[in-house]
């Protein structure tokens, strides 16, 4: 089903509620560099993918991003992949985050957009949010990463997991040196 | 060595910033206003640049938006088929004609007051040009203005400003054979490549050398990639990469009269067997194998020329196989440069061979990659450290393998033992004969090839 968002149902209330603690809590085990557990968030089949934006003609949409699986995108990576780059920060030798960032994640406008099966017994959900992620490294080195979200979570547990991720940031050039955080 | 710019010594602009033949280098060429101006005249007006590949604007009406030193440029392909590259401005009141990144078109009108172009460069739409031009403006005279010169070579598209450079071809030099590696198909046939959608672009901070230096030939960085040669990103799971051969030999290949330059790996043997890469995906090896095969065949002897890391002076550089990219270094100031990477596959690969070297190339290069993340964080803190009062009293030391260097056949070019600063003092010194010249007498035609 599709929730309106007109008004909420209790349900929709719990959800959002557990939806959003998730989402906090993913951003805080980034903030505090626990990627580990991070990576334990996300489903072994996870799809993460953050394109790349160019700038078109009004109306030809379908070429504004570059395309998962076909184009060259900034990501598009599964859990292996994800986990190689922990590793690397882990090395000590990451040059480019050693010594490591500041990182602040914060996560906002979050909507629910399908819960499937139901409302009250949801199984996965489909939701947007908001992100602002400031990095400041160095002396003055500082970044700021501003776009949207949308992921799939699937249940797992008492918790959720991330099972698909699309990060549409608001830029055409990158104007960060690197990337080295996780969005 | 406190170089004085537009000193007097030796007569010379560069005077002693440059000096290649005790391998100092002064601070002062990364960071000074004056001698970045006087490049963007000198070096970026002059030299053959890249602009981009014909596989993005197959069709009649594409267009490509590019660079070429701190300028847009569009690379078109007009109704007749005919590629172009023009400076991205109208010719009345400077407005960019075109905003957006690539796309097809019949006209490019500019939004201030309507001036049209047709992606030949002609203006063909004047607002008003009866009521307020009264039919006088002389339009044949007012279409984009074109470069003087431009090439077409194996579908890499380069183009100059300066009618005087000489054919693309004696520009390229010996160095061509190392770019044939990148443009060529894997089983040796002559061209056939394609440029994958997604044109990675950033900016980093630095000063457009370093990138050019970095790839024009230093082996010696090796502490730079630890962290991904620790983990291991290659498909086989070691490494950086595994796309070469059981029995590598390196070597630094300079063309110092150019200012061009690459590492090359070479095979010890014409016959050496197939070494799998991808060896992971069993479905693809027929095709790899078959393909390596081929290239022995048609190249023969040249089919043990491997390639790596190389700079087309001034500021292309380019990776002929794994990864497999075009790298510009687009200079946006002094301390400031902005990156593109262009990756390139085999037209005729199959689809399951072109995703792989696509998230290859994701996790690998560029901004985002695991491998080049950690050169920029060199350039960037390098260029800043160049700009100090103090700091720059100090030149830099590029005396590794002084004086070396000898010529030879194979691999074709001046060759020395890796590592070694022979590249890089080529490099510099050409950029320092740019610099000084008054024009391309003074720089071609010379002693070519080697």
């Amino acid at each position: 089903m599709t929730p309106t968002g007109s008004k909420a149902s209790l349900d929709e209330l719990l959800l959002m509620r557990e939806i959003e603690n998730f989402l906090y809590r993913e951003a805080e085990l980034l903030d505090e560099r626990r990627y580990e557990e991070w990576l334990d968030l996300l489903s072994d089949d996870v799809a993460y993918w953050m394109p790349m934006r160019r700038n078109v003609k009004y109306g030809e949409w379908e070429q504004e991003n570059t395309r998962p699986d076909v184009d060259m995108n900034w990501f598009d990576e599964d859990k292996g992949t994800l986990a190689l780059r922990v590793r690397q920060i882990r090395t000590g030798v990451h040059w480019a985050e050693e010594p490591i960032s500041r990182v602040t994640h914060v996560v906002s406008n979050v909507r629910l957009l399908e819960a499937t099966p139901s409302l009250e017994q949801a199984g996965e959900v489909k939701i947007a949010c908001s992100f602002i992620v400031y990095r400041n490294r160095q002396e003055t080195e500082t970044d700021f990463l501003v776009g949207r979200r949308k992921d799939t979570l699937r249940r797992a547990g008492d918790s959720w997991q991330i099972a698909r991720r699309e990060i549409m940031l608001d830029q055409n050039v990158l104007l960060a040196k690197t990337v080295t955080v996780f969005l | 060595m406190r170089a004085a710019v537009g000193s007097a010594a030796h007569g010379k602009f560069t005077g002693n910033l440059v000096d290649v033949t005790t391998g100092m280098i002064s601070r002062e060429i990364f960071v000074s206003d004056e001698i970045y101006k006087r490049e963007l005249e000198q070096v970026f007006a002059r030299a053959w640049l890249f602009i981009g590949h014909e596989s993005q604007i197959p069709n009649p009406g594409d267009f490509f938006s590019s660079r070429m030193g701190e300028e847009s440029v569009l690379l078109t392909r007009d109704r007749q088929g005919q590629i172009h590259v023009f400076l991205n401005t109208c010719r009345h009141r400077g407005m960019k004609v075109c905003r957006y990144d690539q796309g097809n078109t019949t006209i490019f009108t500019c939004p201030y007051h309507g001036w049209g172009y047709a992606t030949d460069g002609k203006l063909v739409g004047v607002p008003y040009f009866r009521e307020a031009y009264h039919e006088k403006l002389d339009r044949p005279k007012w279409g984009l203005v074109e470069v003087a010169q431009m090439e077409n070579y194996k579908g890499s598209i380069w183009a100059s400003w300066d009618p005087d450079a000489p054919a693309f071809s004696d520009y390229l030099g010996g160095m061509r054979v190392y770019l044939d590696l990148l443009l060529d198909s894997r089983d040796g046939r002559e061209g056939d490549a394609e440029v994958l959608g997604g044109i990675q672009k950033w900016i980093v901070p630095c000063n457009w050398k370093f990138a050019a230096e970095n790839f024009v030939g230093d082996a010696y960085h090796a502490i730079s990639h630890r962290s991904v040669d620790t983990v291991g990103i290659a498909p086989g799971g070691k490494g950086r990469t595994d796309d070469g051969t059981t029995r590598p030999k390196r070597y630094a290949v300079s063309f110092p009269d150019l200012g061009h330059g690459t590492n090359t790996t070479i095979q010890m043997l014409e016959n050496e067997p197939y070494t799998p890469i991808y060896p992971n995906v069993s479905e693809l090896q027929d095709y790899l194998k078959r393909e390596y095969e081929e290239r022995q065949q048609r190249l023969g002897n040249m089919s043990r020329l491997l390639g790596s890391a190389s700079t087309i002076f001034p500021n292309t550089s380019f990776q002929p196989r794994q990864p497999r990219t075009l790298a510009v270094w687009h200079p946006h100031g002094p301390t400031k440069t902005e990156m593109w990477r262009f990756v390139f596959v085999d037209r005729e690969a199959p689809e399951k061979l072109k995703d792989l070297v696509r998230r290859y190339h994701e996790l690998s290069v560029g901004p985002v990659g695991m491998t080049e993340q950690d050169d920029m964080e060199n350039w960037v803190y390098a260029t800043s450290a160049s700009a100090g009062t103090i700091a720059r009293r100090y030149p830099y030391n590029y005396e590794m393998g002084l004086g070396g260097g000898q010529p030879s056949d194979f691999p074709p070019g001046l060759i020395s033992d890796v590592p070694s600063e022979k590249n890089q003092r080529g490099f510099y010194g050409r950029w320092a004969e740019f610099m000084d010249a008054s024009g391309w007498s003074d720089l071609y035609p010379k002693r070519v090839g080697r």
